[in-house]
């Protein structure tokens, strides 16, 4: 051993993690492994992965080295032991509640949150007899008074869709490891770049990977990361910590320790459900993922240049970009997200409903378009889109008015991004003038 | 405790060792000691259980306490009660082994320092199977972070 381990960077990191020369081809980029299944070498072998004695790969919906290159870069960069990938980010949402919870078990989940996941948890409690315990996270206390003894894990989004509320991430896992639960965060908005959760106390990271990290808007994919510092052997969590019928007895938490829970949710979990991501999607994804940091600076840079612009426009009200300098997250953003806080955020029309709907109708170069996260520039009005399927009460809970837009700052030159608005803005001041 | 972790120490042991000795290694297939000492078989290490309990443990004699194997041993892999840990640190520094390794959740600092006193490496809190899978292995085609950095084939 002639020197010492290298601890490489970000940006190394992101174009090098997970992924080696094809040992047999010496292919450089990683093969899209296309295959359904693997020919065993022997029956002992066969046996052995099928046990989970040996790490072997056995059938695509379980594990596919394509996949795996995705897993581990992600895995990697937000600083976890390890990751699984889903077919999408609500895949992955779903799979992780599954693994971690029983009938009657509790979650608290911060209001400020993506229509689709509410819809999902809200879902998940009817079938599954789970209780969701909705959660103010901009209430310092917010947190304390919702957790109960059958609280199983604490939920937030870094930076909340769309309303931009920044997660007080040691505030929240302060609170989840006191009651013996994991703090569980989305970090879809600010990538590991911009925010790693993992470093301020969360144990586990769900991501859309379908925005920043594939970052063209071409795959649907998802994923869950572990920190491995979770204590899943506390009394708590007997799907983790105690025999699974699944595997004749097997203890996961004892058997595996730190890769106990991914090691749950691949074999068992994400086996059952079968919503795994397709090994061309992770070809995709870890393409994206080579340039993320470059990326996210111009994403950050855009947007807020974008966000300064909007505020002094007329026709404009409440500008919800938590980087501004009277947003009331700055604290939060100058501790969690030092190198920006993303570019995806919201706006207010005086104009309302109608103001929205002339706005979107005069943009030419801005897609209207429900994802974000993408090189292209993209504005949706939440409240007829992605927040429809909500109530009116969880339409506002979750930072949503009548007259909101969400934007997601692509890396188009910003003059263009504004000259488009402005000529939207200009639609909708005209609709508030004759209405 | 990272100083028991250290990459280089778990580099040197996982590549260089040959004989380990399982303190604690299971007859049950479902016990974590078992898991590891059928991987570190089927990996070309030979593998000696330390079991008073057990005649013979993966086809491999058994042994009362490592004072009782004739031959040198490499790895003390301990799976057992930290609490037993100082004793088994002593008998491994009486042995002359080459290193004390403790599995996940065998967390004994008393234990490491009679290790380390008496001359041999030390690794706490982690799995010598994850390690090697890690490091030679397939690990990383279960989507788990190896660490591993590079551009050059080899």
């Amino acid at each position: 051993m002639d020197e010492a381990p290298r601890d490489f960077g970000f940006n190394t990191r992101a174009v090098h993690a997970g992924q080696r020369p094809d040992p047999y081809t010496g292919a450089s980029a990683t093969p899209i492994y296309q295959t359904a299944g693997f020919v065993f070498e022997d029956t002992e072998s066969a046996s052995a992965y099928f046990n989970l004695q040996e790490y072997g790969n056995v059938y695509s919906r379980i594990m596919n080295p394509t996949v795996a290159a995705f897993e581990e870069r992600l895995a990697n960069l937000e600083g976890g032991v390890g990751a699984v990938a889903f077919a999408s980010g609500l895949a992955a949402q779903a799979g992780l509640f599954f693994a971690l919870l029983e009938p009657g078990d509790r979650i608290a989940v911060a209001k400020a949150l993506y229509g689709g996941s509410t819809a999902q948890l809200n879902h998940l409690a009817r079938k599954l007899q789970i209780t969701v315990d909705w959660v103010d996270m901009d209430d310092p206390d917010g947190w304390r008074r919702a957790v109960a003894a059958e609280t199983k894990a604490l939920f937030a989004e870094t930076i909340a869709n769309p309303g931009g509320n920044v997660l007080d991430i040691s505030l929240a896992a302060a609170v989840a490891h006191e009651v013996g639960a994991p703090l569980v965060v989305d970090n879809t908005f600010a990538t590991p770049y911009l925010c790693r959760p993992l470093e301020f106390g969360a144990d586990l990271i769900i991501h859309s990977a379908t925005k920043f990290l594939v970052g063209n808007g071409t795959t649907i994919a998802g994923a869950v990361v572990d920190s491995g510092t979770f204590d899943w052997s506390n009394g708590r969590f007997p799907s983790i910590a105690e025999p699974s019928t699944a595997y004749h007895g097997l203890k996961f938490h004892e058997t595996f320790g730190v890769y106990g829970l991914l090691m749950k949710l691949r074999s068992e979990t994400l086996r059952d459900f079968g919503a795994v991501l397709a090994p061309f999607n992770a070809f995709l994804l870890l393409l994206g993922m080579e340039s993320l940091a470059v990326r996210m600076d111009r994403h950050v840079a855009n947007a807020l240049t974008v966000a300064e612009w909007l505020r002094r426009q007329p026709g404009v009200e409440a500008v919800r970009h938590p980087a501004l300098p009277d947003s009331p997250y700055r604290p939060l953003v100058e501790r969690y997200l030092p190198a920006g806080a993303g570019s995806v955020f919201s706006f207010d029309l005086e104009s309302g409903r109608e103001g929205g709907r002339r706005f979107i109708e005069a943009l030419s170069l801005w897609s209207h378009l429900a994802n974000v996260g993408d090189t292209k520039s993209l504005v949706i009005h939440p409240a007829s889109t992605t927040h429809r399927q909500l109530s009116d009460e969880e339409l506002v809970a979750s930072g949503v008015a009548p007259g909101t837009v969400r934007l997601s700052v692509g890396l188009e030159d910003v003059d263009d991004l504004v000259w488009d608005l402005e000529r939207g803005l200009r639609a909708a001041r005209g609709s508030a003038v004759t209405a | 405790m990272s100083e028991f972790q250290d990459r280089r120490t778990i580099q040197e042991i996982v590549l260089n060792a040959g004989t380990v000795a399982i303190v604690g290694l299971s007859a049950s297939e479902l016990r974590a000691s078992n898991f590891v000492g059928y991987y570190l078989k089927r990996h070309g290490y030979r593998v000696l259980p330390v079991n008073p309990n057990e005649e013979r443990v993966l086809g491999e004699r058994a042994y009362s306490s490592l004072l009782d194997v004739p031959e040198h041993i490499d790895v003390v892999d301990v799976f057992r009660d930290p609490a037993a840990v100082p004793q088994i640190a002593r008998e491994a520094v009486q042995v002359s082994a080459g290193a004390l390794w403790l599995q996940f959740r065998v967390i004994s600092p008393d234990g490491a320092q009679i290790a380390l006193d008496g001359g041999l490496s030390v690794v706490m809190d982690r799995c010598l199977k994850v390690e090697h899978a890690r490091l030679l292995g397939r690990m990383h085609w279960m989507g788990f972070d190896t660490g591993v950095i590079a551009g050059s084939r080899r």
